[in-house]
């Protein structure tokens, strides 16, 4: 009987591949409580930017169904070893997806404008030093230099050119991030947000974020939104001590699920 | 004609292929890549004909013709329109060259430098070097 979402222990696993954590439940628990919706919507094209053990695309298919159900799920991550993991775990829950190793969507980009209906991302969103943005393995899967946001600013406009009218975006990002900033630049690309789940611990909070085209609201944004640099300093420095190991999320992991 | 029953893994469909153009810096136009086979696999996979004509006007058809002979498949139009999505052979066909013909090893050739981008265990890898950033 398949389940509702991807469990770990059919998820695969590698030592150079990012290990299902709060942020990939907190993400699968938003597609989750947005399933109503999301079936309703009857989207055909389904993607994963980085989608390193193959959880949250595994989970989406699960929760969307495959073929049979009209929908097509394909999945990138910069991480060979993360694209073999991602195919095993798929295997190991009966589901599928293409999955091709490339640099977000480099190679699909021109062709897939337009054409996506669904797009998840859980990207890498640690503050980090900007040298450790890019140096693949591992810390591909969390480094995100300034204030966390290179590679989320990287992938943004990407996600503009590849949703459809109809597209959903959802994304995962910490307070350190500025997601009203994030929806800021957003919304001047005609995009309306929500965070749709908030999850928190003790040193930061997870903010699940789904974007939609909205055709009412078009223009700059006035400045609600101001960009706050207080008490972050104080945050980053205490992020990048726990940034060494992957076990950043991961404080109260039995991984038992 | 016959569908191999395996392992549930699948691998490269035509539909990925038909999305995938080359990303090399100075490369004017990168699709279709040609396809170079080492070894094809043919999976029964669901037929969705509201899929089918959902994803039609997406397609690039002679890309996906010329894919598909590559694959060893031949039995598609050469030229196909609309109108033709009301016959359920069409349906058929198209279904079959679009997701049940799977690319397990070979290498997808940049059609203006002819550089490869492999393809292992059904996995295209579209990783550029440096100088081709």
């Amino acid at each position: 009987m398949p389940s509702r979402t991807a469990q770990i222990r059919f998820v695969s696993s590698h030592p150079e591949v990012y290990e299902p954590c709060d942020d990939s439940f907190a993400l699968v628990d938003a597609l989750l409580a947005d399933r109503t919706n999301l079936l309703e919507h009857r989207p055909t094209l389904c993607m994963e930017i980085g989608c390193g053990s193959g959880y949250i695309i595994t989970s989406l298919a699960l929760i969307l169904g495959q073929e049979a159900n009209g929908a097509y799920y394909m999945a990138t991550d910069i991480n060979p070893h993360a694209v073999k993991v991602t195919r095993e775990t798929l295997d190991a829950h009966g589901v599928d997806a293409e999955l091709i190793t490339t640099d977000i969507a480099s190679g699909l980009a021109r062709r897939l404008a337009g054409l996506v209906d669904v797009i998840v991302v859980n990207p890498p969103y640690v503050p980090t030093p900007e040298e450790e943005v890019g140096r693949g393995g591992i810390a591909s899967a969390w480094a995100g230099g300034e204030n966390g946001r290179s590679v989320i600013d990287k992938i943004l406009p990407i996600a503009d050119i590849l949703l459809s009218d109809k597209g959903w975006l959802y994304m995962v990002t910490l307070t350190a991030n500025s997601p009203s900033d994030i929806c800021r630049q957003m919304r001047q690309k005609g995009y309306a947000s929500r965070i749709v789940l908030q999850r928190s611990t003790e040193e930061e909070s997870l903010h699940i974020v789904k974007f939609w085209r909205d055709f009412d609201t078009q223009g700059a944004a006035s400045d609600i939104y101001s960009v706050k640099k207080t008490g972050h300093a104080n945050l980053v420095e205490s992020l990048l001590s726990q940034c060494s190991q992957l076990s950043f999320w991961r404080h109260n992991n039995g991984n038992s699920s | 004609r016959e569908n191999e029953q395996r392992a549930r893994k699948r691998k490269m469909r035509l539909l990925t292929h038909n999305m995938l153009s080359s990303n090399i810096k100075g490369v004017a136009n990168g699709f279709p890549l040609r396809i170079e086979v080492e070894k094809v696999v043919e999976k029964q996979v669901d037929f969705n004909a509201d899929f089918l004509k959902n994803m039609f006007a997406k397609i690039e058809w002679k890309a996906l013709v010329d894919a598909s002979r590559s694959m060893g498949y031949s039995e598609l139009p050469g030229d196909a329109n609309p109108a033709m999505l009301d016959s359920d052979d069409f349906l058929q066909k198209f279904h079959h060259a679009l997701l049940e013909l799977h690319l397990e090893e070979g290498a997808l050739v940049c059609p203006e430098t002819g550089r490869k981008f492999p393809v292992n265990k059904g996995i295209p890898n579209m990783l550029l070097h440096e100088d081709e950033v």
